[in-house]
């Protein structure tokens, strides 16, 4: 159960560890400020209703991230 | 001392800001924090100001200043706007650094959420980076309560070197406390910033450059300073040299010094990628092993209620209905509560202007004058204030209800994806919410859009919201020529869903037009994006109601009337004086009628637009006040004789519709104008935004009025 995935693939209500990220530019440092740095403890939570963006739990804070960037998080 | 346009840089959201100090021994404290942790409650708390706050990440986006004195000392307190950290990705990012760092000011409050306080410490960190001179505000201090939170305030405190005040930010005496530590912290005069470890080549790279910097800059710390010019920051060096008045990198020692600490990094084969990773996760580790073991709480408990509620809320199969259903209840409950005050204020309002006219013929006075202020200007102003006030009283407290629960971040959530498609941001839905309030302050809120094409777009389409100028006339229309199918208290609803649909259908136009721009003008992909979702907050019901009646509403109506006297004035002029036996109006009218009637309207219409351009609210009031003045005379008591009045005057559903159509896709209002021109600095996009909507409104209201003629002659 160690394999790398991205955070797009995390089922709602599966938790993650932060592997790498895989952004750049100024996503890169967004996603880095909101604390999601590698070993970070991501929770996805749910759905928008049109099925994209998804709501993830990053350190306390309710984060909304589109396919696009959440797809550039791995994860394990 | 303070902020000058040399200190905030070039691009610098608010340049232009300068400290209004009382007396020279004033002390100017900046107010920072992450987006939405209260800090605009706080600032308001102490100035005793009205900050607009709400429930949603961006509400302030400029500085504001205002005024508190506390003890013996007076402070300037300098409202900031939310960042996440202090790296500078966003203009808002880069005005909050750029003051915290050249600003000088003598204290920085930073505000924290106390639910979701390890974030929140992030900026704290970077913030004692600068300055040793902070105070720690730990804010909805009830809702970290409310969630059984332990949070150990004077554990933190020590850790940090710094106070840590827990806040109530409505609780005035929590606040006093705050001030009290502020007090505490001017009588100390040690300056030595709290220093967060980094990895070893980190370090060693700072042991290189640091002693160099130290003895060149004496007004900025040299840690601080030399971890910055390693991490590159373009724009923080254009702002220091700013500062400093002079250009730090064209000093050779710096220059050398820099190179090795380089050297350093990169023997370690440390990149500026790497290097910038490796301080967000010193400063997300500090943070981290700070609350470890200074914050308590039960996780699931925590998080429970507000899953909850966000699952029904933002819901596949709910979602989009409450959405719908939220909107219509707001339109249907301002639609039934203003009726009846409306009716009232229109019968006092008319009462005296007949009060009024007997005065004039009293005094003596010439026909032209009564005409002119009792028929022109006061009659306008009447019709203004009680056609436009009961709906505005009724809808600002129901919608800053909205915003204070959190709503409307959940609203950008559900239809973020199809400002995807539009290749857009989630956020315009935000700045679209505001533009119901008033498009003006809808165009500021755009600044909370990263990426300047997808903010320039939000700008552009802004104006198809109607915004609160508008409703009353929509309202209007559609209770006159609507309304008839449903009788009773099903009329109302009846209104709630057709105005309801016409909003819909704004929305709608705002989904194309920015697809088309993104396709033409404005070529380019979605940006990145991240939402938070604020936690539910209990909104304070009486605050909500006194706040946007005095904030918004009186506001909003005072420019109404504003605007509204003198064009009373003109119309009236303009109706009364006569040109080769025709008023100057009919002459106007006549000229514009033929255009018009091919856009379903008529020239009067098309004159109540172009006068209304300073505020859209007056545009119904002309209208009204031109058929009157050119027609038999007669007193409206009701809508069903304004409707009587309008059909005389050749009004049909299809007039109706037309106006309705017009009033929603059509030029900006004058404010809104110069709102666009300040925020974009270009007449090009001023322009646009201008020729955009009315375009589409013509070619609208065009195609609908030839296809409704058609199908009934």
């Amino acid at each position: 159960m160690n394999s790398i995935i991205s955070l797009k693939d995390l089922k709602q209500g599966q938790r993650a560890r932060v592997k790498s990220l895989l952004s750049t530019g100024s996503i890169r440092r967004r996603l880095q400020d909101l604390g999601l740095i590698e070993g970070t403890e991501v929770e996805c939570l749910q759905k928008s209703p049109a099925g994209d963006p998804v709501a993830y739990l990053i350190r306390g804070a309710v984060i909304a991230l589109r396919s696009e960037d959440s797809s550039n998080v791995l994860v394990n | 001392m303070g902020l000058t346009k040399e200190s905030t840089g070039k691009n610098a959201v608010d340049s232009m800001l300068q400290i209004k100090k009382m007396t020279p021994d004033d002390k100017v404290i900046a107010i920072a924090g992450n987006p939405n942790v209260g800090k605009s409650t706080v600032f308001n708390g102490l100035t005793g100001l009205n900050q607009h706050t709400g429930n949603w990440p961006g509400k302030t986006v400029t500085n504001a200043q205002g005024y508190c004195r506390y003890g013996n000392s007076g402070y300037v307190l300098v409202d900031i706007p939310g960042t996440y950290s202090l790296m500078a990705h966003s203009s808002e990012e880069e005005v909050a650094r750029n003051f915290i760092c050249f600003g000088e000011p003598d204290a920085v409050i930073v505000v924290c959420d106390a639910t979701c306080l390890e974030r929140n410490l992030n900026l704290v960190l970077q913030t004692l980076e600068i300055t040793r001179k902070v105070v720690v505000c730990v804010n909805l201090m009830d809702e970290a309560k409310r969630k059984h939170m332990q949070i150990d305030l004077d554990a933190i405190s020590r850790k940090l070197g710094v106070p840590v005040t827990g806040t109530v930010a409505r609780r005035k005496k929590s606040l006093d406390k705050l001030m009290q530590s502020v007090e505490n912290l001017m009588k100390l005069d040690k300056d030595t910033p709290f220093k967060i470890e980094y990895i070893k080549p980190i370090e060693d790279a700072v042991a290189q450059l640091e002693p160099i910097i130290k003895s060149k800059v004496k007004k900025i710390d040299s840690r601080w300073l030399s971890l910055k010019l390693l991490d590159y920051d373009e724009s923080l060096i254009t702002a220091l040299n700013d500062y400093l008045g002079y250009d730090l990198l064209a000093d050779s020692h710096i220059r050398e010094g820099l190179a090795k600490a380089k050297q350093v990094l990169s023997d370690n084969g440390i990149t500026s990628d790497i290097l910038r990773d490796k301080i967000v996760a010193g400063l997300v580790l500090t943070a981290e092993s700070i609350c470890s073991d200074t914050v308590h709480f039960d996780k699931r408990d925590y998080y429970a209620r507000d899953r909850k509620i966000d699952k029904i809320l933002t819901g596949k199969w709910t979602g989009f209905p409450i959405m719908v259903a939220l909107l219509m209840g707001v339109l249907w409950l301002t639609i039934t509560g203003a009726n009846y005050p409306s009716a009232m204020l229109s019968d006092a309002l008319f009462w005296i202007e007949d009060r009024l006219t007997d005065a004039f013929h009293w005094l003596g006075a010439p026909d032209w004058l009564h005409g002119m202020l009792v028929l022109g200007v006061y009659r306008v102003l009447a019709w203004v204030v009680s056609v436009m006030l009961p709906p505005m009283a009724i809808f600002f407290p129901l919608f800053t209800l909205l915003e204070d629960l959190g709503y409307l971040p959940r609203v950008a959530f559900n239809l973020d994806k199809y400002f995807k498609k539009c290749r857009a941001c989630g956020k315009q839905a935000l700045t679209m919410c505001m533009g119901f309030g008033c498009n003006a302050a809808g165009i500021i809120g755009c600044r909370i859009i990263d990426s300047p094409r997808e903010r320039l777009i939000a700008i552009i389409t802004n104006n198809f919201v109607p915004c609160n100028g508008r409703f009353p006339t929509l309202i209007a229309i559609l209770t006159m020529f609507f309304a008839g199918a449903a009788a009773g208290p099903l009329e109302s609803v009846y209104l709630a869903v057709l105005l309801t649909g016409v909003i819909v259908m704004g929305i709608f136009a705002t989904f194309i037009v920015s697809r088309f721009l993104s396709g033409t003008v404005l070529k380019g992909v979605p940006s990145s994006f991240t939402l938070e979702l604020p936690p539910f907050r209990k909104p304070q019901i009486g605050k909500v109601v006194v706040r946007s009646i005095f904030d918004r509403t009186l506001f909003v109506l005072g420019r109404a009337v504003a605007v509204a006297a003198p064009a009373g004035l003109v119309i009236w002029t303009m109706a009364n004086l006569r040109i080769n036996d025709l008023t100057l109006l009919a002459h106007c009218s006549r000229f514009l009628d033929p255009f018009a009637k091919l856009l379903g309207m008529d020239g009067v219409i098309l004159i109540a637009f172009i006068l209304g351009l300073p505020a859209n609210e007056i545009a119904f009031p002309i209208i009204i006040m031109a058929y009157m003045s050119s027609g038999s005379l007669m007193e409206l008591d009701n809508l069903w004789d304004l409707k009587q009045l309008l059909v005389e005057n050749g009004w049909t559903w299809i007039t109706a519709v037309s106006t309705m159509l017009f009033s929603l896709l059509h030029w900006p209002c004058s404010t809104t104008c110069l709102t666009i021109k300040k925020e974009t600095q270009s007449l090009k996009w001023t322009a646009i935004s201008v020729i955009v909507p009315t375009v589409i409104g013509i070619i609208v209201c065009f195609i609908f009025s030839g296809i409704a003629r058609l199908l009934t002659s």
